[in-house]
């Protein structure tokens, strides 16, 4: 009997280690008696707020970057002090470790042969591009190095386009079809692990996300498939995980494909969509030659991507919503 | 002091085994029975005689063969790593194939081996299902087990085989796996705007859950009245006793109603058959009659409707 107690209790500690202890916050977002809230744990660790406090003011006049630098193809419209003031932040930003050296060559500033340094200029533009021209996105707080990067060289959650390696055995049997392998990108179900390449890196002729049809009787064509739909399962889970919400902070759930019942919340992850994919398309897959082999997928030797995690971190608001560029207005509007 | 109860039973007293009924000799011998004192714990200490028969033999055979075809394969998928197999167990599957194979036969490595082994499981299921049959009809039974069991076949074959190949696609079946399977039913949700819309869904859960309810509540009336016989069911059928009366009368006083102890019976055997016969044509219908059953639902007027919640409508629809 004792021994039964014992087990008992063990199995009790066991079952239960993994939950975490009530009480656990709700707020409705949707209406009533629809199960329309968000989930929270006030007890849970508080995710990153705020950029890093920004730099004094530097003066706007004086002699332009580009007049004093060689080889200054963006940003050259900065005075020197406020083009040394963002690169100086840059630095904090991006390789606070290894300083200017990680992107410049110290003999030669001006030398693009530290592939960092193309690359750098890349992203600047991207920053510029994003904050331009995805407000739809990223609203008036816009972005800045920092808001993927958090004091790394090379952003935390970055994808790669998964080849052979997610089919399994090739030889006779074990064929895997892409998926079911416990992938932390998937919460770990066994959907899709690549649920990123077929969505994410075109601007136009991706794989459709829709699933369900628009009407009761769709007609005789297959249209997609139960495979497809998983891919659209496998995407959609890692975007709840990467902003750290449930399905109902965008869908109600009885008919994920209804607009009308969505949040607006819905339509600001619409854009943020097309956003990675102009991203992806135009910025990050095209720098795939100017990286060294080591920074490349193993597998396909592509170029590192973003996807929603690349920013959000685990927040719904990366960084709690601060502002990434007003106290930098040449990574804004105002770079126009 | 050891007391005799309906189960977990200390008490274990048994003559010489039990041989049933004289009957012809079928073309197999049939086992000699032994007794457990562990199954005796549970139920019946007597186990045996059996028959397998060839029906039974070449049941398990392809079953055997279906089983090793999906382990392997598993086991392959991992590299043929022992411990990484039995860690990732739950989400290792066998995949039908890919939809542009439609219904004709792909290679064994990307869904062939699917086929074979559904081919081979469905094969193994039906011959389990005709020795069902046969022994209950050599026995002198009805053969009610044999059709309740037919209607879980139907079940898995219009999730297998009956819908893949109406829809043209072997891609539209399950996997065999844990995980997998369930990411699938998922996903088949998804894909039908809402199975939980789809009406047959529905009287399946309906038959389902009240199969269970029935099973309790049966269950619980035979052991509750035991002390007035009601475990001799047979006899208080046809002679009703004061077991019968007793419980009979406890669910007339508690919900007006009470079945017969023969009806309880139907009761329950209809709902277990009708759980799986309702949820075989709802997948049946769907996909190849109704493609989207929350939009049937509204044209058929049992879908509530909410405010807008002001996401700004479907951006695809903006001119």
């Amino acid at each position: 009997m004792t021994l039964l107690r014992i087990t008992a209790v063990a199995a009790l500690i066991t079952l239960v280690s993994a939950c975490e202890r009530p009480p656990i916050e709700t707020t409705q977002n949707g209406y009533r008696g629809t199960a329309m809230v968000d989930v929270s744990n006030p007890r849970a660790p508080e995710a990153e707020q705020g950029y890093p406090a920004a730099l004094p003011p530097a003066s706007a006049s004086g002699p332009k970057a580009g007049e004093v630098y060689q080889n200054v193809q963006v940003l050259g419209d900065l005075s020197v002090a406020e083009f040394t003031r963002l690169m100086t932040a840059m630095t904090a930003w991006v390789s606070p470790e290894a300083g200017c050296n990680y992107c410049h060559n110290p003999a030669n500033l001006a030398d693009d042969n530290v592939y960092t340094k193309v690359v750098s200029r890349r992203m600047i533009q991207m920053t510029q591009h994003v904050n331009d021209s995805w407000s739809d996105h990223v609203g008036d707080n816009g972005v800045n190095c920092y808001t993927c990067h958090r004091g790394k060289n090379v952003p935390e959650y970055i994808w790669f386009s998964q080849g052979m390696s997610a089919y399994g055995n090739q030889h006779f049997v074990g064929w895997r079809d892409g998926q079911n392998m416990p992938d932390v990108g998937v919460g770990y179900t066994s959907l899709p692990s690549d649920a990123y390449t077929d969505f994410l890196t075109a601007t136009e002729g991706n794989q459709s996300i829709r699933l369900a049809s628009a009407e009761a009787f769709a007609g005789p064509e297959l249209g997609l498939s139960i495979k497809d739909a998983e891919y659209t399962f496998g995407l959609m889970t890692n975007w709840s995980q990467a902003l750290g919400v449930n399905c109902t902070y965008c869908h109600n759930t009885r008919a994920f494909q209804n607009w009308e019942q969505s949040t607006p919340q819905r339509m600001t992850a619409h854009h943020g969509l097309n956003m990675v994919r102009d991203l992806n398309a135009n910025y990050l897959v095209p720098l795939g030659p100017v990286y060294p082999e080591n920074r490349l997928g193993e597998e396909l030797g592509d170029a590192p991507k973003a996807y929603c995690a690349t920013c959000h971190q685990g927040v719904a608001k990366p960084l709690g919503g601060a502002d990434a560029v007003s106290a930098y207005p040449s990574l804004g509007a105002a770079s126009r | 002091m050891a007391k005799y109860q309906n189960i977990f039973n200390r008490v274990q007293v048994h003559g010489e085994a039990d041989m049933g009924v004289p009957l012809p000799d079928g073309i197999w011998d049939r086992s000699k029975a032994r007794f457990s004192r562990l199954f005796g714990r549970f139920g019946e200490a007597q186990v045996g005689p059996t028959y397998l028969g060839t029906t039974g033999l070449l049941s398990l055979l392809f079953g055997i063969a279906a089983f090793e075809i999906i382990g392997l394969n598993m086991w392959a998928s991992v590299g043929w790593d022992p411990v990484e197999f039995i860690r990732l167990l739950p989400w290792l599957a066998l995949e039908p194939p890919g939809p542009e194979w439609g219904l004709s036969i792909p290679p064994l490595n990307e869904g062939g081996w699917w086929l074979l082994a559904g081919a081979f499981l469905t094969l193994s299921i039906c011959l389990w299902w005709v020795r069902m049959y046969r022994r209950a009809t050599e026995l002198g039974l009805g053969t009610h087990v044999a059709w309740a069991f037919a209607s879980a076949i139907w079940l898995y074959l219009v999730l297998g085989f009956i819908r893949p190949v109406l829809m043209g696609s072997w891609s539209e079946a399950v996997p065999f796996g844990i995980f997998p399977h369930l990411d699938w039913t998922t996903a088949f949700s998804l894909r039908y705007g809402n199975l939980l819309y789809n009406p047959f869904h529905m009287l399946s859960i309906t038959f389902l859950y009240g199969s269970v309810l029935l099973f309790a509540m049966h269950g619980a009336t035979i052991i509750a009245s035991g002390n007035y016989g009601s475990h001799r069911e047979i006899e208080q059928i046809v002679d009703r006793g004061t077991a019968a009366e007793r419980g009979a009368l406890f669910w007339r006083w508690t919900m007006g109603f009470n079945a017969t102890f023969e009806s309880i019976h139907r009761w329950a055997w209809w709902f277990a058959v009708l759980t799986t016969l309702t949820g075989g044509i709802g997948i049946l219908l769907t996909g190849t009659v109704v493609d989207n059953w929350y939009q049937w639902g509204l044209e058929h007027g049992f879908v509530p409707e909410y405010p807008d919640q002001s996401s700004g409508g479907d951006p695809a629809a903006a001119p």
